[in-house]
């Protein structure tokens, strides 16, 4: 039986990253993909305007991203707190 | 004779087709038979075994329906911006789906969904619920998927879409029936290698030939190859202003429907049952997070090229066909003219073809156009069919027979792989959810998995009937899958998972209030059963459309939940102990009853 304390302090840590990650999910989508689309179109890189290239592009690489570094940092907290196994 | 023609002729786009279709389906078939399951634990979850790079490839399959592999690219070379609410839509529910619901599904350990639900809200009201719910999100996207099946059997191999459907329900009832997930999981495998090939080879030549960029997402946002030295999305721009759409990069719907479109497709998609019930399938929860990983990135490979094509497409289009001369058409638009996805109407009489905004039909009594019945209130001469974007693509960018005849199979591997991972999810549904676990606990082991097999015929043959005799509103329903999903399960399990206070009382009344909102709202608006006509969307609720709803009945679930909650009991002890169980990681034990 796991004990409480160290439960509750992973658990912690673990809201800590899940609400970091996921305010970067929303920034990317919905922020620069949606409601700030305008004003990034503004800025061209190539032949994508910036708001339109977030929206059918960026949005989802970043998302790829996202993943791979939450899996990273709860293969490390996991280890911290010895419930990696 | 034959010999010598196919020397000549080359061996054709026709031969390609039964080449490639045919070695294709005998892969499926064999890996089904080699893959066959014993126990229900092989039938529900594959035997809990599975590796994160195949669950991720499978995940993929599954996930890659007909619909993202003909329609969407289609869909968005006519949307432009606005496309951008699947492509972000349907990729970032998988963010939420690692990190908010899989790895703590997977340490729960057990087979289903209603499972969760049932366990978590220790009631069997809620199970029951969350069995309806299951079901009629996977009937409505399964029935879709099947006259996907038979639509690409129809035009590539020149069988009707009938005939295309039964063949497409045999060979899943074949591999679903014998396999299980554990069939079904290798299967897919096999199908997402056909499947993304499929999709980048056209694409990539393409990419070549319109701007000399190798790789489809740069080359839509690099310079067009024909020296001028303007970028393709500029000109692409220009060409649809000129010509009455509205601007490619920037879309015409309002920004709070987008946003609500965007973020009902995210949440249903982590609240979709095939897709949670993959992540049952592996041995420990790391596993669960990298597969989700993997799956979003194979996943991604297709969904940011799919935006890519649609530009390239749109612009071929355009020069293709507007102002030319129709009878100096070439030939791609005779051969789909005669399938009626591209018709043209010389209103003015000059021969030549005025491709502009408008619909260049009136609609019949069924809402489809009749092609007999010209649309004079506007100028345009040309109706196009979203789907042929992909599917004539290779031709109109005259890509050797092979490629076109790879769309076929790639087709076909999307749309069996989704309609098997739904199939499966039905039969378990049935046979372990109801049978099992609520009208007759006492069956055996080997009662459940004869019940597994027998509620998977079932299902085909329901799917079957849909896929050949479509009531009207599939189409218009299937994509509305989505907000059922997110109107009912996605609330309840993070609520499950999150706040342990959560009780029975508060979730069962918040997926009831959620899906019952989300029903009546498509009904009145999407199907317009409620008055004579379909309502305007000038009275829309907050202007967001029936495809955004999912939003709005989700918060309503939340709120629901968390309300009646607060004037109800907390949840005995024994569950509180549950829910900081599966917040641990480790000790995941495999799927058990």
């Amino acid at each position: 039986m796991p004990n409480k304390k160290n439960a509750s302090a992973y658990w912690k840590e673990n809201i800590r990253y899940l609400f970091l990650l996921l305010l970067i999910w929303f920034l990317v989508s919905f922020g620069a993909g949606v409601l700030f689309k305008d004003a990034l179109n503004t800025i061209k890189i190539g032949g994508f305007k910036l708001g339109f290239w977030f929206a059918q592009q960026g949005s989802m690489y970043v998302f790829v991203i996202l993943i791979f570094v939450y899996v990273r940092l709860m293969n490390k907290l996991d280890k911290k707190y010895g419930y990696d196994v | 004779m034959m010999f010598s023609l196919l020397i000549k002729e080359g061996i054709g786009v026709q031969n390609w087709t039964y080449i490639l279709v045919g070695v294709t389906f005998a892969i499926y078939i064999g890996i089904a038979i080699w893959s066959r399951a014993s126990s229900t634990k092989e039938f529900y979850v594959a035997g809990g075994g599975v590796s994160p790079l195949a669950n991720g490839m499978a995940t993929a399959a599954d996930w890659m329906s007909a619909a993202s592999f003909i329609s969407m690219a289609g869909i968005i070379s006519f949307a432009g911006y606005d496309g951008a609410v699947y492509l972000m839509g349907w990729t970032g529910g998988y963010v939420l789906l690692a990190l908010l619901l899989a790895p703590y599904l997977r340490k729960f350990g057990k087979f289903t969904v209603p499972d969760f639900i049932g366990d978590r809200y220790y009631s069997k009201t809620a199970r029951f619920v969350a069995v309806l719910c299951a079901l009629l999100v996977s009937f409505t996207y399964v029935a879709g998927q099947m006259r996907g099946v038979g639509i690409v059997f129809s035009r590539f191999l020149e069988v009707d879409i009938n005939t295309g459907v039964i063949i497409g329900m045999l060979i899943v009832l074949f591999y679903a029936v014998l396999g299980g997930m554990k069939g079904i999981t290798y299967t897919q495998v096999a199908q997402y290698c056909v499947l993304i090939f499929a999709f980048m080879v056209p694409a990539i030549f393409i990419s070549i030939q319109m701007t000399g960029n190798p790789i489809p997402q740069l080359g839509f946002g690099d310079t067009l190859s024909d020296g001028s030295g303007t970028y393709l999305l500029d000109k692409l721009d220009g060409l649809s202003t000129e010509l009455g759409f509205d601007k490619y990069t920037e879309g015409s719907k309002s920004t709070i429907d987008i946003f609500a479109i965007t973020l009902a497709l995210m949440v249903g998609t982590a609240g979709l049952p095939h897709v949670i019930v993959r992540f049952f399938t592996v041995k420990r929860v790391k596993d669960a997070r990298k597969s989700a990983g993997i799956a979003l990135l194979l996943i991604v490979i297709l969904y940011a090229t799919a935006p890519a094509v649609a530009a390239f497409a749109r612009t071929n289009l355009i020069e293709t066909v507007s102002n030319q001369p129709y009878r100096n058409v070439p030939e791609w638009f005779s051969k789909w003219e005669e399938t009626k996805l591209i018709s043209f109407t010389d209103k003015n009489n000059d021969g030549l073809i005025q491709y502009v905004k408008g619909d260049a039909y009136l609609k019949g009594e069924d809402g489809k156009f009749d092609f007999e019945r010209p649309n004079l209130s506007t100028t345009n001469e040309l109706y196009v069919d979203r789907d042929i974007m992909v599917l004539a693509n290779p031709e109109i960018a005259t890509l050797p027979d092979w490629v076109i005849a790879l769309v076929a199979a790639g087709g076909l591997a999307a749309a069996l792989s989704t309609a098997a991972g739904l199939l499966l999810v039905i039969s378990s549904s049935v046979s372990h959810d109801l049978i099992k676990k609520i009208i007759k606990p006492s069956i055996s082991e080997k009662g459940e998995l004869v019940a597994a097999r027998l509620s998977a015929v079932g299902a085909v043959c329901v799917a079957g009937y849909f896929g050949i005799n479509p009531p009207g509103f599939v189409a218009a329903v299937v994509a509305l899958a989505f907000g059922l999903a997110a109107a009912s399960f996605f609330p309840a399990i993070i609520l499950g998972i999150f706040y342990k206070r959560m009780n029975k009382e508060g979730a069962i009344a918040g997926m009831v209030v959620g899906i019952t909102a989300m029903l009546l709202y498509m009904m009145k608006y999407k199907l317009g059963w409620f008055d004579e006509t379909l309502p305007d969307k000038s009275e829309w609720w907050f202007g967001i459309s029936p495809e955004g709803f999912g939003t709005v009945a989700m918060v309503l679930n939340f709120v629901v939940s968390v309300v009646i909650m607060k004037f109800t009991p907390a949840p005995p002890e024994n569950v509180q102990e549950i829910v900081e169980n599966i917040r641990i990681p480790s000790g995941a034990g495999e799927a058990t009853h």
